[in-house]
């Protein structure tokens, strides 16, 4: 067995420095890597690029390395609820690109798989496409999009063992899986690190090829976003 | 005229016995609640889930189990979860049956703009763009006119696009709508809607039937 286990998140994040293009797994505040980011507030690495499907919100996720000015680049779907991003995009001091939920999930896939670029249909005829290669294919239009390159990949699982094989739970799993072995180093935090043979192989979501190095996260917030529910 | 939760009705009765359907954020949402009992069907929610239920009761709340508008869901029997890219295997692989998606402005050639207000808005195309370029059948559900009682049903959208010529129907406060080669076709008025209501608030190419029913509700 290849141990992938290391002590805590400074020793996972061993290596990150300024300038570097990140991604980072979760969907709204659901399944972040909430570890990662808050050793890399501690690091006070700047000048970053982050693939992130949303920027967080002002005081949590990823709008904690907003606050501190350490993101140059965001490339998300949507990033709605977060009132300083907005104003660092309107003001220009944090470029953003627009990317397609799909396309942004693909481009991790892609990345993870080996494939340097792919067509898809989304963004066809729309800003989105602009400078992009359009190609048809059976009658409909396509647009080319190409790979991610990242240097480090922050995902967040439920369960995972000391060989980095990883369990995601409910729709805490979203980027997460797409993530993993995308960008050089991936780097798993996970509620509940196992010893090897705990997992059964059958049910394991990623297999720990994919990831570099894995460590119990501590003090998960897993803050709701939007809490909606029936009355009894 | 109709309120949200009527046009949420309307739509309703365009999903059929053994469709996967993926509701968009808000008025879409609401179709959920007015789904026939006695048909099976299976809501899809692009952040991962196949088989989303109603909001949890108070107190259960599962902060790793949300929709793709980020509230709290439950899941109902025969439900899965999944990654970011196999949920758009789903959309773009048209393995999703039903789109219905909220919109700012759609065109009589099925253009749609519903993502960005340049200068004022820009919050980003979500899962939007993937699904209305990939999806067979979609649904625009939406008020007929803006705030400033402008048409939303134009010749051409003035706002960025996110799909070009693949909005199939469009739902109101005030009408049916299909898109057809010649614009929009009236299908149905709103309850208490006349044909010049709905002439006066579509500034797209329309046609007018000689008989339009009044929906069905």
């Amino acid at each position: 067995m290849i141990r992938k286990n290391v002590a805590d998140a400074s020793e996972a994040l061993a290596g990150v420095s300024d300038g570097m293009t990140l991604m980072l797994g979760g969907f709204g505040l659901c399944g972040i890597p909430e570890n990662a980011i808050t050793e890399l507030v501690r690091l006070g690495v700047g000048g970053l690029t982050c693939i992130s499907n949303n920027a967080g919100v002002d005081d949590f996720g990823l709008g904690l390395l907003l606050q501190e000015r350490q993101v140059d680049h965001m490339i998300s779907s949507y990033v709605g609820e977060n009132d300083e991003f907005e104003r660092q995009m309107l003001s220009g001091e944090l470029k953003v690109t627009l990317t397609p939920q799909g396309t942004l999930a693909e481009k991790c896939r892609a990345a993870q798989a080996g494939i340097p670029a792919f067509f898809t249909p989304a963004g066809y005829g729309t800003e989105v496409a602009e400078g992009k290669e359009t190609r048809e294919f059976g009658g409909k239009m396509y647009v080319m999009e190409e790979a991610f390159q990242a240097d480090f990949a922050f995902v967040k699982a439920w369960k995972g063992d000391e060989a980095g094989n990883l369990v995601f739970k409910g729709t805490a799993r979203n980027f997460n899986p797409c993530m993993c072995g995308a960008a050089r180093i991936t780097v798993a935090e996970v509620e509940e690190l196992l010893p090897a043979g705990s997992l059964d192989p059958n049910e394991i979501h990623i297999p720990g090829i994919f990831v570099q190095r894995i460590f119990q996260g501590t003090g998960y917030e897993k803050r709701i976003e939007q809490r909606t529910v029936r009355m009894r | 005229m109709l309120d949200k939760n009527g046009i949420a009705k309307r739509i309703a009765q365009e999903v059929q016995d053994g469709y996967y359907v993926n509701l968009g954020i808000g008025i879409p949402t609401l179709v959920a609640n007015f789904v026939r009992d006695d048909i099976s069907v299976e809501f899809q929610s692009e952040n991962g889930v196949l088989g989303m239920g109603p909001f949890p009761w108070e107190g259960e709340e599962d902060p790793d189990l949300i929709n793709a508008g980020k509230q709290t869901i439950t899941t109902l029997p025969g439900a899965s979860f999944f990654d970011s890219a196999l949920s758009f295997s789903m959309i773009r692989g048209q393995h999703v049956d039903l789109t219905i998606l909220g919109a700012m402005e759609v065109a009589d050639n099925g253009d749609i703009a519903n993502w960005k207000i340049p200068g004022k808005m820009v919050k980003g195309m979500g899962g939007a763009m993937d699904l209305v370029a990939s999806a067979e059948n979609i649904i625009v559900a939406m008020m007929h006119t803006n705030k400033a009682g402008q048409s939303k049903l134009l010749r051409e959208c003035t706002l960025p696009l996110t799909g070009v010529q693949c909005v199939k129907k469009v739902v109101t406060n005030l009408a049916v709508l299909e898109i057809t080669p010649a614009g929009f076709l009236l299908l149905e008025r709103a309850p208490g809607v006349s044909v010049e209501d709905i002439r006066n608030a579509t500034e797209g190419r329309l046609t007018i039937p000689d008989e339009v029913p009044e929906m069905a509700l």
